[in-house]
């Protein structure tokens, strides 16, 4: 019980994991808010976490191959009648031509698009980078435009979000399903991160407005309109997330 | 205990199983073993004690009997044992397969403690438990493995990610 309490390395994990009691757990917050170096270990095996959750989770909602579908069918339906009100919520309410996503379409047991799950795993394992969170820095936006919009054959803007507290941190170029994709970084002053996912329209992608999708606490807010597909994920609410894919939508369309 | 009760628990199952052989229908067969396994011995589980963490044990065993007979496969045809690749688990996106190549980059016993931890979520105890480990070993290993895998994706995977162009 000191005001300076000496925290184990094992208890550094077992923060991550949340596995310590909730003064013990509110004693390391104090401690890691003092100590960059750990709090920078914790916040790498946080990502690796969340990292293994947005590769893997969606097996969760795969249907079983058939050698392990012997089994009763309660499971299943149940999420099968989920999935059908979602496809069904979401039809309504991209059939309503609405801009606002009205319904509770937080649960992602269909996969919308693939396009958003790389997206999210983008997002998940560059926000963790430290040295090299981006190719080309806000510094040289010009460029950074210049040259992404030319590999995705598309005109892009960089959206400002400042009046969100977010400033441009800069890009990188990623292979998208058929063709290139654009990743654009923001972060607050605190270090919080979020980025702005774009990807040359194929086939496969189905034009809509906004529509949300939740992956281990980050939202990603998504919308494919005639060229391009384009994600935002970050871990705001979805209000703000909401207001910020608008600012983008009208950035990108001048 | 019923195959209801088991169901439950079969797409946990999987998903740690493709997490850790990086192999769908290694996975798979993985799983079916499991079950089989479960169903037979379900004589031997205590009720109320952890249906999860029990079969998450078996599943262990299964594994590592399956690697020591596979070694000796690879020892006596000279060659290693070979992951075929998964590309439908790694979908097509290069961020994803250096997380893949990185985690399979560990020991089994790394990838294992990493997965049953941070991916199912299983408590230290429970861990210790499947793994059949103390619990303190369990902690210094998820330390470990938890660096190496952060340097593989920083230093050794870094260089790759961004050479994405």
């Amino acid at each position: 019980m000191s005001n300076t309490p000496v925290i184990r390395d094992e208890e550094l994990h077992a923060y991550v994991d949340g596995r310590l009691k909730p003064q013990r757990h509110e004693e390391v917050k104090a401690y890691l808010a003092a100590h960059p170096d750990a709090a920078e270990k914790v916040r790498a095996y946080q990502q690796q976490n969340r990292m293994l959750h947005t590769l893997f989770d969606r097996v969760l909602h795969e249907p079983l191959p058939g050698r392990l579908e012997n089994t009763p069918p309660a499971p299943q339906s149940r999420r099968l009648f989920r999935a059908a009100a979602v496809i069904a919520l979401s039809l309504l309410t991209g059939g309503m031509g609405g801009f606002l996503l009205r319904g509770e379409v937080t649960h992602t047991v269909t996969v919308a698009e693939p396009f958003t799950g790389r997206a999210a795993v983008a997002h998940a394992v560059y926000t963790a980078e430290i040295l090299h969170p981006v190719e080309v820095g806000a510094e040289q936006e010009t460029h950074l435009v210049q040259w992404l919009s030319k590999r995705l054959g598309h005109q892009l803007r960089t959206p400002d979000f400042t009046s969100f507290g977010y400033q441009l941190v800069g890009g990188r170029l990623l292979p998208g399903d058929k063709g290139a994709a654009a990743q654009f970084m923001y972060q607050t002053s605190t270090g919080a991160r979020l980025t702005l996912y774009v990807s040359v329209k194929d086939r496969g992608m189905e034009q809509t407005a906004f529509r949300v999708q939740e992956e281990n606490g980050q939202q990603v807010l998504y919308w494919v309109d005639d060229n391009l597909g384009f994600a935002l994920v970050g871990d705001k609410g979805r209000n703000q997330m909401l207001e910020m894919a608008r600012v983008t939508y009208e950035a990108m369309s001048f | 205990m019923n195959y209801h009760t088991l169901a439950e628990h079969i797409p946990s199952l999987r998903r740690y199983a493709i997490a850790l052989l990086h192999d769908r229908s290694r996975a798979d067969d993985l799983v079916q073993d499991t079950l089989e396994r479960a169903m037979k011995k379900f004589s031997l589980f205590v009720k109320d004690s952890d249906l999860r963490a029990w079969l998450f044990t078996i599943m262990h065993n299964i594994f590592i009997n399956q690697l020591s007979r596979r070694r000796e496969i690879a020892d006596t045809d000279g060659q290693t044992a070979q992951h075929p690749s998964a590309q439908n688990v790694a979908e097509e996106m290069i961020v994803a397969r250096d997380i893949m190549n990185a985690l399979q980059q560990l020991t089994d016993e790394q990838r294992s403690i990493i997965l049953l931890i941070g991916l199912e979520q299983l408590s230290y105890d429970e861990a210790a438990r499947v793994l059949k480990l103390p619990v303190g070993t369990v902690m210094s290993r998820l330390a470990r493995a938890r660096e190496r895998l952060h340097a593989l994706l920083n230093d050794e995977a870094g260089p790759q990610l961004r050479r994405v162009k």
